[in-house]
C-alpha cells in the first residue's frame, strides 16, 4: 500500500491503565477522506483509541502518525484534528457564538472571517438564529448541533467523534446519522466514529474496525464485516446470527448439527474443528418435504415488522433462528436448506483451555491466582512451572462465588445453537471458557472449579528467561 | 399561643446577638470618652478618626486599620491563587494521593490559632523570615489557602471534564485553557474562598500577634488589645466598627441578594 493518500496511521499500540491492559497491539491506518468507525462494547478500548489520535492519552507502546508525522509526543492542541466530545463539552459560560468562535479566535482569524465562518457552520449544522442563545438553554440535540459545529469551523483534516449520538432519542439518532453523512460528504474531510452501535455503524462508514477486549478484531467494509465475520465475536456482535461447533472435514465440505453441508471455504486441512456462522436470514424454511437438508419443529414465531423470527428446534437438539417474509405456525413440521454461500466457516481461535500455571506440592496447582486440587503428579516438584489443559465442558460453574475454588464474572456469552459458550474473567485477570447447558447473566460473579481428573497438567518449557 | 412564643424567642436571640453592635453604633454619635454615657449627639469621633491626627496609646487607628486592609488583600489574593491551583491539583491526582492531601489540607483549619501561631513565628525565625508585613502576610496567606481549596473543589466536581480537553482540542494551550475555560467556570468557588479569607485575615487576632515581629507593626485586633491593656478603649473605635458593620452587612446583603437571583435564573431555565 503506499503511503499517499493515508491520513491517520496507528502502528502497534499498546496503552496500560494500571495493570489493565486497554490496548493491545492495535494497528490501523485510515485514508483521507474516509469515514471509519471504531466498533465495539463497551471498555472495548475504542474510545481510548480515539483519545491516542487526539492527543489526551499517550501510548505506552506504539506510534502515532498524522498527516505523515510522528504525533506520539505532541500536545493535542497542536494536532490538526478536532474532536466531538460523547457529553458536548461546550464551554457554559460562553454563548453559542462565541463557543463556536472559540478555536478561531485563539488563532488570530479576523473578526469579519469569524463571523462569516460561524455563521456558515450554523447554516450547516441547522442552527441559524441561535448564536446569542446561552448553551444550557439548548436541547441535546441542539447542543449536539453546536459541538459538531465548533469543531468542523476549524476546519481540521479529521473529525473525531466519540459516540456523539448516544445521549439523543431513537428518532432524534436517524435524523442526526444522515445529517452527519451528508456533512461528511460535504466537507470531504476524514471522519474518525466511535461508537457501541452496530446499526449505526454499519449505516455511516466506508470501513468499520470491530474491537474487543483491546484487540482490533476485523477490519473491513460494513458489508465484509457482515457477510464474513472473522469471528464468533464479530459475527455475534454484528447482527444477529446461530453460530455451530462445526468440523471442516475437506476442502468445500463441512459437518455441523449432525449433517454435512456443502460450502465455499477451502484450505482449512481435513476433520479441522471450525466455528460456522449463518445468518437467519440465509436459512430456507418449508413445510417438511424431502427435499430439505435436515428438518425441525417450529417452537415460536415473532412478527418483526418486515419479516417473522422464527425457532425451530431439530430432533438432535440443536435451535436455530431463522427469518422469512413467511409465518409458520408453533409445532409445525418444516425442512430447512442452506446454500454453499451462505456458510460462513470461521478458523476456532481455541479448542481447549490452555492455562499457565504453578504447582503448589505434590497435589494443588496454582491457576487463575487460585489453589485448585490436583491428581498426584509424578515428577513434578512444588515450584515448577506447568501448563494445563481443561476442556470447556469440564468447568463448572456456581452460583454462589464462595462454592467456588476461584472466584471469576462472566464477560461474553455466545450461543452455540445447543449450548452456551462463556467468556469468564478470573481474580488474576486471565479468561478462561466454558461450555455449558446452563443459563447465565452477563457480569454474573461466579464460583469456578474444575475436578482434579479433568486436568491435563504437563511440565512447561523453561523459557531462556 | 405556641407561634407566638415561637416568634418571642427568636427576637429575644437575635436581640441578644445584635445587642452590642447596636449599643457601640449607638454610642459612635457622642463625645463621651467613657463607654456607656450620652452627652448629646455629635459626629465629633467620626471626623477625628478620618482627620487622621488621631493618636491612641497603640499608636496611629488609621494605619492599624490601613495595615489590615492591605493584609487582607494580599494574603486572601495569593491565598485564593494558590488554593485554585491546589484544588486543580487534587482534583486531577489519583484517589489515595487525593485523599491524603485533603487530609493534610484540613487540619490547618481545625487547628487552634494559638498553635498556628506560635509554631509560624518559630519557623519564620528559624528560616531568617523579616518579621512584620512579609511574616504576618505569609501567615495569614498559610490559613486561608484550605478555605479555598474547600470552595473551589466542590466547582471542579461540578465542571464537564471534558470542557478542558475541548479547549487543548480547538487549539488552546494548556495556560490558555486554564484561563478561559477553567477559571471562568470555577470563579463562584474562588470568589467565595476570597471572601471568606478577606474576612478570616480581617478579623484575625492570634496570629497575628505571634508573627508581627517586635516592629511594632499593629493591625485592627492588635491594636485593639494593646490599647485596651494601655488603660480605657480609644473612643474612636466605636465609630470605626459601626463602619466597618455597616461594609459588611451591605456586602452580605449585595452577595444573597445575588445568589437568590442566579438561582431564580436558573430555576426558571429549567
Amino acid at each position: 500500500m503506499s503511503k499517499e493518500g493515508i491520513i491517520i496511521s496507528l502502528e502497534h499500540l499498546s496503552k496500560w491503565f494500571g495493570d489493565k491492559r486497554v490496548l493491545d497491539d492495535v494497528s490501523l491506518t485510515i485514508k483521507k477522506g474516509e469515514f471509519v468507525t471504531i466498533l465495539g462494547p463497551s471498555g472495548c478500548g475504542k474510545t481510548t483509541t480515539l483519545r491516542i489520535i487526539a492527543g489526551f492519552e499517550t501510548p505506552d507502546d506504539g506510534n502515532v502518525y498524522i498527516g505523515g508525522s510522528l504525533m506520539n509526543r505532541v500536545q493535542p492542541h497542536k494536532r490538526p484534528v478536532n474532536t466531538v466530545f460523547q457529553r458536548y463539552a461546550l464551554f457554559p459560560h460562553l454563548n453559542v457564538f462565541d463557543n463556536i468562535a472559540f478555536g478561531l479566535k485563539l488563532k488570530g482569524v479576523s473578526r469579519s472571517e469569524i463571523e462569516t465562518r460561524v455563521m456558515r457552520v450554523l447554516k450547516m449544522v441547522g442552527m441559524t438564529d441561535y448564536e446569542w442563545r446561552n448553551v444550557d438553554s439548548l436541547s441535546g440535540g441542539q447542543q449536539q448541533r453546536v459541538a459538531i459545529a465548533r469543531a468542523i469551523v476549524n476546519q481540521p483534516e479529521v473529525l473525531l467523534l466519540d459516540e456523539p449520538l448516544s445521549a439523543l432519542d431513537h428518532k432524534m439518532r436517524k435524523d442526526m446519522q444522515i445529517e452527519l453523512k451528508q456533512m461528511h460528504k460535504q466537507l470531504g474531510i476524514t471522519f474518525v466514529y466511535v461508537t457501541h452501535d452496530q446499526e449505526e455503524a454499519l449505516t455511516l462508514s466506508d470501513t468499520v474496525v470491530v474491537m474487543n477486549e483491546g484487540v482490533v478484531q476485523q477490519i473491513g467494509s460494513p458489508t465484509d464485516i457482515y457477510n464474513e465475520p472473522v469471528n464468533c465475536f464479530v459475527a455475534d456482535f454484528i447482527g444477529e446470527s446461530n453460530i455451530f461447533n462445526g468440523t471442516m472435514i475437506a476442502d468445500r465440505k463441512v459437518s455441523f448439527m449432525g449433517h454435512e453441508f456443502e460450502c465455499v471455504d477451502e484450505g482449512f486441512g481435513e476433520n479441522v474443528p471450525v466455528d460456522v456462522v449463518v445468518r437467519p436470514e440465509d436459512i430456507y424454511i418449508m413445510a417438511r418435504t424431502d427435499r430439505g437438508q435436515f428438518h425441525g419443529v417450529v417452537s415460536s414465531c415473532i412478527f418483526k415488522g418486515v419479516h417473522y423470527e422464527i425457532i425451530v428446534n431439530t430432533p438432535d437438539g440443536y435451535e436455530l433462528m431463522i427469518q422469512d417474509y413467511n409465518p409458520f405456525e408453533a409445532g409445525m413440521e418444516v425442512s430447512m436448506i442452506i446454500k454453499p454461500s451462505d456458510i460462513q466457516v470461521m478458523r476456532k481461535e481455541r479448542i481447549t483451555n490452555t492455562l499457565e500455571g504453578e504447582m503448589i506440592d505434590q497435589t494443588h496447582v496454582e491457576l487463575l491466582g487460585c489453589g485448585f486440587e490436583c491428581l498426584p503428579q509424578e515428577g513434578l516438584a512444588a515450584g515448577n512451572k506447568v501448563r494445563v489443559e481443561v476442556d470447556f465442558d469440564k468447568v463448572e460453574l456456581t452460583d454462589d462465588k464462595r462454592d467456588g475454588t476461584c472466584e471469576g464474572d462472566i464477560t461474553f456469552i455466545l450461543y452455540k445453537a445447543d449450548h452456551w459458550h462463556l467468556t469468564v474473567r478470573a481474580e488474576n485477570g486471565e479468561n478462561i471458557y466454558v461450555d455449558t447447558q446452563d443459563v447465565w447473566e452477563d457480569r454474573d460473579i461466579v464460583g469456578i472449579n474444575i475436578r482434579p481428573e479433568d486436568m491435563r497438567i504437563t511440565r512447561a518449557e523453561e523459557s531462556a528467561a | 399561643m405556641k407561634k407566638f412564643f415561637a416568634r418571642a424567642y427568636l427576637i429575644l436571640i437575635l436581640l441578644l446577638l445584635y445587642a452590642p453592635l447596636i449599643f457601640i453604633a449607638v454610642s459612635s454619635f457622642t463625645e463621651s470618652r467613657v463607654l456607656g454615657n450620652w452627652t448629646g449627639f455629635s459626629t465629633k469621633l467620626y471626623s477625628n478618626l478620618f482627620s487622621g491626627s488621631m493618636q491612641g496609646a497603640a499608636g496611629s487607628l488609621m494605619t492599624a486599620v490601613y495595615n489590615t486592609l492591605i493584609i487582607a488583600l494580599v494574603a486572601s489574593l495569593v491565598a485564593t491563587l494558590l488554593g485554585t491551583l491546589a484544588a486543580i491539583g487534587i482534583f486531577y491526582s489519583r484517589s489515595r494521593a487525593k485523599n491524603a492531601v485533603m487530609f493534610l489540607n484540613n487540619i490547618p483549619m481545625v487547628n487552634p490559632d494559638v498553635i498556628t501561631g506560635v509554631s509560624l513565628f518559630l519557623l519564620f525565625v528559624f528560616l531568617g523570615v523579616t518579621q512584620g508585613y512579609v511574616s504576618v502576610i505569609l501567615a495569614h496567606i498559610t490559613f486561608c489557602t484550605p478555605y479555598v481549596v474547600l470552595n473551589v473543589l466542590p466547582k471542579l466536581h461540578q465542571m464537564n471534564s471534558n470542557t478542558y480537553e475541548a479547549a487543548l482540542d480547538l487549539g488552546a494551550t494548556p495556560a490558555q485553557a486554564l484561563r478561559k475555560v477553567m477559571v471562568p467556570q470555577l470563579l463562584p468557588g474562588m470568589l467565595t474562598g476570597f471572601i471568606l479569607s478577606f474576612t478570616m485575615s480581617l478579623d484575625d487576632f492570634a496570629v497575628t500577634f505571634f508573627t508581627r515581629g517586635t516592629v511594632g507593626l499593629e493591625t485592627l485586633s492588635t491594636y485593639i488589645y494593646t490599647d485596651a491593656r494601655k488603660g480605657g478603649l480609644t473612643p474612636e473605635l466605636r465609630p470605626l466598627m459601626t463602619i466597618i458593620f455597616i461594609v459588611i452587612f451591605v456586602l452580605l446583603l449585595i452577595f444573597n441578594i445575588r445568589q437568590e437571583r442566579a438561582a431564580k435564573k436558573k430555576a426558571l431555565l429549567k
